[in-house]
C-alpha cells in the first residue's frame, strides 16, 4: 500500500465509529448504515488522493454515505425520478455547516447508541463481542472468526443472527436522558472489558491478542466522548496496565509466566505511563468504582520496580474495597493472593476455604489452593488441588503451568524417598 | 535564535497506529533527531501522552481543574522540539526533515520568546551547542 493510501486507510478507520454511528441515527437500520459507510469509503478512496483529505473526515463520510444511500433508495423505487447530479457534488459548500451540526455532543450519543446496540441485553456475550468488533471496530468477519477459532461461515451466521435480534428489539433513537446515558455507559464499558479479556486470556495467540488492542481502541474512543467520567478513565487505565505486561506473560514456548517471575524489563513503559496518568486523574474525582480499583491494583504492580518492592498491603486494601463494591468469591480469591504475601499461606488458605463450594469449577481456585498448601508443606493435599486445576484448565498453557508444579512435587518426592 | 517546533496530528489516528506503524515513524524520526543532536541544534523535546490523559487548570476566582485538554480540536498537540536555528529558513528546514519522516503530521514553527533556564543571558557569543546542552557551564 502506498503511503497515500495507508494514510487514507488510517483516517477512515479512525472515523469509522463516529461515521457509522451518525449514519445509524439517520437510517435507524444497521445494515443500511453499514452499506452507506462502505459506499462513502469507496468514494473516499477515489476522491481523497485527487482532492486531498477533507477538513473533517467524519463529516465527509457521513454526508457522502447518506447521499449514496438515499440515491440507492431512489434508484430502487421506480416511481421516483433520479436526483440531479448536482445534489451530490459541491460537497465543500455543505461540509462546514454539517460539521457544526455534528459536533461533539451529537457524536457522543450516536457512538454510545451504536455501542449500546452491540451490547443489547438480549444478545449473549459472544454475539455482543462479535457485533462490536464487526460494526464498531470494522474487523472483517474472517478476522473475528479467527480470533474465536470458528469458521468464517459460523461467524457470519452469528453476526447475522445478532443483527436479526437487534432489528426486532426496541432501540430508542431519541437522545438519552442522564440516567439512561449512564446505564448505557455501564453496559458498554462491561462489553469493552469483555472484548479485552477475550484477548487477554489467550494472549499467546496473536489472532486473539488483537482483541485486547481493539478493546483499548474502544476504551480510548469512550474516554474521548466521556472525558470527565472517572470509571471510563479507570477502565482504559486498567486495560493499558494489563496490556503493558503482554510481552512478559508468556515464555518463548508459550507457557505462562506468573507476575512474580516476569521480566519487568519486558513491560511496556509507554502503556504504563498512560495508564498511571489516567488512574491518577480518575482518583482525584473521589468517586471510586470497580474499574478504578482494579486499575489502582494494576498500578501498584506497575510501580514496583521488582517483585520484592510490591506494596502488597496496599493491594490487599484495594481488594477489600473491591469486595465491598462488588462482592464475589473471585475477588476474595484475588485478595487471598495478597494476604498470602502479607500474612502468610495459612491466613490465605483460611480466607479461601469457605469459597470452595462456589468456585468448585474454577481453575484458578485450585491453582491458588495448591500453591498455598505447597507453601505450608502439605504436599499430598497440594497435589490433589493441582490435579483438579488441570482438569479445569481453559487453555493448554494453563494446564502446562500446573503440570510444572506437579513435576516439581514428583521430583522432590523422589529425592525424599531416595 | 531558538524555535519551538510543534507537532500536530489527529490523536484518533496516531494513537491507533499499530506498534509496527509507530515504530516505523519513530525510527525515521530517530534518524533526524540524531542528526540534529550531532549538529548541536536539538534542545529539550517531548512526545506527549494523548489529551485524554490531560488535565487543565482554568483560572478564575477559584482555579478549576478540568479533565481533558484546553480546547477540543480535531488536531492535537502531540509533542514539541526546541531547536537552535540561525533563522526561520533553517528552522523550516528542520521542520521539513521532521515532516518527511512523519508525513501525516503538521509541524508549526514558533520562535521562542523566553527560555528557562535561560543559559544565554549575558553570554551571546556561546556556540549553539553550549547554549542548550550545558547550562552548568554558564
Amino acid at each position: 500500500m502506498s503511503a497515500d493510501l495507508a494514510w487514507i486507510d488510517a483516517a477512515i478507520s479512525a472515523a469509522r465509529p463516529q461515521a457509522v454511528a451518525a449514519l445509524l441515527r439517520y437510517f435507524r437500520d444497521l445494515d443500511t448504515a453499514e452499506e452507506a459507510f462502505q459506499d462513502a469509503c469507496l468514494r473516499a478512496l477515489k476522491s481523497w488522493p485527487q482532492n486531498g483529505p477533507p477538513r473533517d473526515a467524519v463529516a465527509w463520510l457521513v454526508l457522502v454515505g447518506r447521499n449514496a444511500a438515499l440515491d440507492g433508495v431512489r434508484k430502487r423505487s421506480r416511481d421516483t425520478a433520479l436526483p440531479p447530479e448536482e445534489t451530490l457534488s459541491d460537497l465543500d459548500d455543505v461540509e462546514a455547516p454539517l460539521a457544526e451540526r455534528l459536533d461533539g455532543s451529537h457524536y457522543r450519543d450516536d457512538v454510545l447508541r451504536l455501542l449500546f446496540i452491540c451490547c443489547h441485553p438480549q444478545l449473549p456475550p459472544t454475539q455482543q463481542i462479535a457485533l462490536a468488533l464487526r460494526i464498531v471496530s470494522g474487523l472483517s468477519v474472517r478476522q473475528i472468526a479467527r480470533a474465536f477459532l470458528v469458521s468464517e461461515a459460523a461467524m457470519e451466521q452469528r453476526i447475522t443472527r445478532a443483527k436479526g435480534r437487534i432489528a426486532k428489539a426496541d432501540v430508542p433513537f431519541e437522545a438519552p436522558g442522564p440516567i439512561e446515558r449512564s446505564e448505557r455507559l455501564g453496559a458498554v464499558m462491561a462489553m469493552v472489558y469483555l472484548v479485552f479479556n477475550e484477548g487477554y486470556s489467550a494472549a499467546s495467540d496473536p489472532a486473539r491478542a488483537q482483541l485486547s488492542e481493539e478493546a483499548i481502541r474502544l476504551g480510548r474512543l469512550l474516554l474521548r466522548l466521556f472525558q470527565t467520567e472517572p470509571e471510563v478513565m479507570g477502565l482504559l487505565a486498567l486495560m493499558l496496565l494489563q496490556q503493558s505486561r503482554a510481552a512478559a506473560r508468556f515464555d518463548p514456548d508459550g507457557e505462562i509466566v506468573l507476575l512474580d517471575d516476569q521480566d519487568r524489563r519486558l513491560w511496556n513503559g509507554k502503556l504504563i505511563a498512560e495508564g498511571l496518568a489516567l488512574i491518577d486523574k480518575a482518583m482525584r474525582h473521589r468517586r471510586p468504582g470497580t474499574y478504578q480499583i482494579q486499575a489502582a491494583i494494576a498500578a501498584l504492580h506497575a510501580r514496583a520496580p521488582a517483585v520484592a518492592e510490591t506494596d502488597w498491603k496496599g493491594i490487599e486494601l484495594l481488594y477489600q474495597a473491591l469486595e465491598r463494591l462488588q462482592p464475589s468469591p473471585v475477588v476474595t480469591l484475588n485478595r487471598a493472593v495478597a494476604v498470602e504475601k502479607v500474612a502468610g499461606p495459612a491466613a490465605a488458605l483460611d480466607l479461601i476455604s469457605p469459597l470452595e463450594e462456589r468456585l468448585a469449577g474454577y481453575f484458578h481456585f485450585f491453582g491458588c489452593k495448591g500453591a498455598f498448601l505447597l507453601k505450608l508443606g502439605r504436599e499430598l493435599e497440594a497435589r490433589a488441588a493441582f490435579d483438579r486445576a488441570i482438569a479445569l484448565a481453559n487453555t493448554p498453557a494453563e494446564a502446562a503451568h500446573i503440570r510444572r508444579h506437579l513435576d516439581r512435587l514428583m521430583d522432590e518426592g523422589r529425592r525424599g524417598a531416595a | 535564535m531558538l524555535y519551538a517546533i510543534l507537532c500536530y496530528n489527529d490523536e484518533n489516528v496516531v494513537w491507533n497506529w499499530t506498534q509496527e506503524e509507530d515504530d516505523a515513524v519513530m525510527g525515521r524520526l530517530g534518524v533526524v533527531h540524531q542528526k540534529l543532536q550531532s549538529e548541536g541544534k536539538l534542545g529539550p523535546s517531548a512526545r506527549l501522552l494523548p489529551t485524554t490523559a490531560a488535565t487543565t487548570l482554568r483560572s478564575g476566582a477559584e482555579p478549576m481543574v478540568i479533565d481533558g485538554p484546553f480546547a477540543e480540536t480535531k488536531e492535537h498537540l502531540l509533542g514539541f522540539y526546541v531547536v537552535d536555528a540561525g533563522d526561520l529558513e533553517e528552522a523550516l528546514g528542520i521542520a521539513r526533515q521532521l515532516s518527511e519522516a512523519n508525513p501525516s503530521s503538521t509541524y508549526e514553527v514558533r520562535p521562542v520568546h523566553l527560555y528557562l533556564p535561560d543559559v544565554r543571558t549575558g553570554t551571546p557569543a556561546q556556540t549553539p551547542q553550549a547554549r542548550i546542552a550545558a547550562p552548568e557551564s554558564v
